[in-house]
C-alpha cells in the first residue's frame, strides 16, 4: 500500500493558479501552470520565478561540535564555514558514491540543513544514527518557496530590504510582511535569487505578495528541471546516485582541500584514489547535433561503435534553442570538442562534449 | 472528404485512396511544447499500429501509431524546421504524413468527430 501523495502549504494556490498537479517525490506538485513550461524556463532566465520547493526538507542540526560531527559525513569544510554562509555537500557512502546532495548554512548556534525530498527518510535517520549527541529537528511547518531570475532581487528586496545585501552562499533571518524568514541567496536554475523559508501559516499570504510584483510568475517542476539542466547542476538520482563519487561527478570543488588531504568522511579511500590517479569515468555535458533531444538511458558510443557511457539528463533547453545533457563518458572521451553518437531509437545521431553549464551562471558575488 | 479518430489521438481524412494523417489538438495540447518531430521517409509502408514516428516535447517523447495499414507518399517536411506548429495547427497546416489507404475497411474501425469528443470527455 503507498500512501496518498502529500501537499505542500502552497496547493491550493498552485490550483487556484492553474498548476498541473503530479506526483513527485510522494509530493502533489505543479508541473507547470499555464504560461507553459518554455514560458516559465524564459520568464525565470529574463525576470523572476516562483518555485515552491516545500517538498524538500528542513532540518535544524544542534550541539556542542555540530560542524566536526557533520563533517564525518560530507567531504566538505564544516568548521570553517562562517556564520551566515551556506555551502553545497553531499552525505557520501562507505564506498565513495553520493547518498545525497544538500545544502548546509551556519546559522549561528545550529546549522540549518536543506535535503532532497526523496531522501528525507534516509537522510534524517542518517544523521541521527551518525551525529552523536547532536538534535536533529526536521522542520515540519515551514515552506520553503524559491525566488529565481534577475529580477529575484526586486522581488524579494522590495518586501525585504535585508535581502538585497546578500551576496550568492549567503543566509541570514529577516521580517516579510512582519514574519521571520530564513532567506538564502541561492537556488538550481544558475540565476540570481533566494530560497525561503516561511512559517506555513504565513506562506500563501508572503507568496501572493511576491506574485504581485509584475516581474513575478509560478513556475513548475518542468522549467525547474530544464532551467538546473541548462546550468549543469546535478539531480539527485539521475546524474549522481549511490555508485557515482563525487570525483566522476565533477564535484571537486565542493569538496576543499583539507577535506581531501585529511579523508575522515565515509568513502575517503576511493574518492582520494579517484583523485590521485583520475576517475575511469566523467560527467559531462553533451551537445546533440541535431534536434532530437537524447534523454537519460541513451547510449554514448565513440565513433568506432563502442560503448563510452550513458546519458543521465537530457531534454529541449529553451535558453539554448536546442537539445542539451549531461551524462557519464570514460575519461579518456571526457574532453570538450570530443565527437561522439548518441544512440536514438536505434539510430546514431552525432554530438559534441562540451563544458558545463550550457547557459553562464548568473549568480551575485 | 471524410475524417476520422483514432483513440491515439490521430486524425485520418480520406480523399479516394489518398489520406492525410496527424495528431488532435486534444494530443497536442496534452503533450504540451514540441520541439522535434521525427517522420519516416517516403514510400515507407506500415501496418496499424505501427511506430510510424516520435514526437517529441518538452517533457516527453511519445510514437505516433499508425491508425490505418498505408504507404507514405508524402511527408510534412515543414515540421522539421518547424514543431511548435504541431501546437499551434495540428488539425491543419501541420499534418504529419499523406499516405495510401492499403486496408479501407479499417478506417470502420475508427470514431467520427461525434465519436471521438465523447472518448476524450
Amino acid at each position: 500500500m503507498t500512501d496518498a501523495p502529500k501537499r505542500t502549504p502552497l496547493y491550493d494556490l498552485h490550483v487556484e493558479l492553474g498548476g498541473k498537479m503530479v506526483d513527485f517525490a510522494g509530493w502533489e506538485m505543479p508541473v507547470q501552470y499555464p504560461m507553459g513550461i518554455m514560458g516559465e524556463h524564459n520568464h525565470t532566465r529574463t525576470k523572476a520565478g516562483l518555485f515552491d520547493v516545500s517538498h524538500m526538507g528542513q532540518v535544524i542540526l544542534r550541539g556542542e561540535g555540530v560542524a566536526e560531527k557533520l563533517e564525518t559525513l560530507v567531504p566538505s569544510a564544516l568548521t570553517t564555514l562562517k556564520e551566515g554562509k551556506a555551502r553545497y555537500t553531499f552525505f557520501t557512502n562507505d564506498d565513495g558514491g553520493i547518498m545525497d546532495d544538500l545544502i548546509v548554512a551556519n546559522a549561528g548556534d545550529h546549522l540549518f540543513v536543506v535535503v532532497n525530498a526523496s531522501m528525507r527518510q534516509q537522510d534524517i535517520p542518517h544523521m541521527v544514527q551518525h551525529l552523536d549527541g547532536i538534535e536533529v529537528t526536521e522542520i515540519l511547518d515551514r515552506a520553503l518557496v524559491a525566488i529565481q531570475g534577475p529580477a529575484a532581487e526586486n522581488v524579494v528586496g522590495d518586501l525585504c530590504p535585508a535581502a538585497r545585501a546578500l551576496t550568492f552562499m549567503q543566509t541570514t533571518v529577516a521580517e516579510i510582511l512582519g514574519v521571520e524568514c530564513r532567506i538564502s541567496r541561492l537556488g538550481y536554475t544558475g540565476e540570481d535569487g533566494f530560497e525561503i523559508s516561511i512559517p506555513q501559516d504565513k506562506a500563501v499570504e508572503i507568496c501572493r505578495a511576491f506574485l504581485a510584483h509584475e516581474d513575478c510568475a509560478p513556475v513548475g517542476l518542468g522549467a525547474r528541471d530544464s532551467l538546473r539542466l541548462e546550468s549543469g547542476l546535478c539531480l539527485y538520482g539521475n546524474d549522481i546516485d549511490n555508485a557515482t563519487s563525487p570525483v566522476e561527478a565533477s564535484l571537486t570543488w565542493a569538496m576543499q582541500k583539507r577535506r581531501r588531504e585529511e579523508g575522515g568522511f565515509p568513502g575517503a579511500a576511493r574518492i582520494q584514489r579517484e583523485l590521485a590517479d583520475g576517475p575511469a569515468k566523467k560527467l559531462v555535458g553533451i551537445k546533440p547535433t541535431g534536434r532530437a533531444p537524447a534523454r537519460a538511458g541513451v547510449e554514448v558510443q565513440d565513433l568506432d561503435g563502442n560503448p563510452i557511457g550513458t546519458i543521465t539528463s537530457g531534454g529541449f533547453g529553451p535558453t539554448v534553442g536546442a537539445p542539451v545533457a549531461m551524462g557519464y563518458v570514460t575519461t579518456k572521451h571526457s574532453e570538450p570538442a570530443t565527437q561522439i553518437n548518441l544512440i536514438i531509437r536505434g539510430k546514431a545521431q552525432p554530438a559534441t562534449i562540451v563544458a558545463l553549464p550550457f547557459v553562464t551562471q548568473n549568480y551575485k558575488r | 472528404m471524410t475524417t476520422y479518430y483514432s483513440e491515439e489521438h490521430e486524425w485520418v481524412t480520406v480523399e479516394g485512396e489518398i489520406a492525410t494523417i496527424g495528431i488532435t489538438q486534444h494530443a497536442a495540447d496534452q503533450l504540451g511544447e514540441i520541439v522535434f518531430v521525427e517522420q519516416k521517409d517516403v514510400a515507407e509502408t506500415f501496418e496499424k499500429g505501427d511506430d510510424i514516428g516520435v514526437i517529441e516535447s518538452v517533457k516527453a517523447a511519445s510514437e505516433i501509431y499508425a491508425p490505418v495499414d498505408g504507404e507514405v507518399i508524402t511527408v510534412n517536411d515543414m515540421l522539421a524546421e518547424n514543431p511548435a506548429a504541431l501546437n499551434d495547427t495540428p488539425e491543419s497546416d501541420a499534418w504529419i504524413y499523406k499516405i495510401k489507404l492499403t486496408n479501407v475497411a479499417q478506417l470502420d474501425d475508427l470514431m467520427d468527430l461525434d465519436g471521438y469528443k465523447t472518448f476524450i470527455g
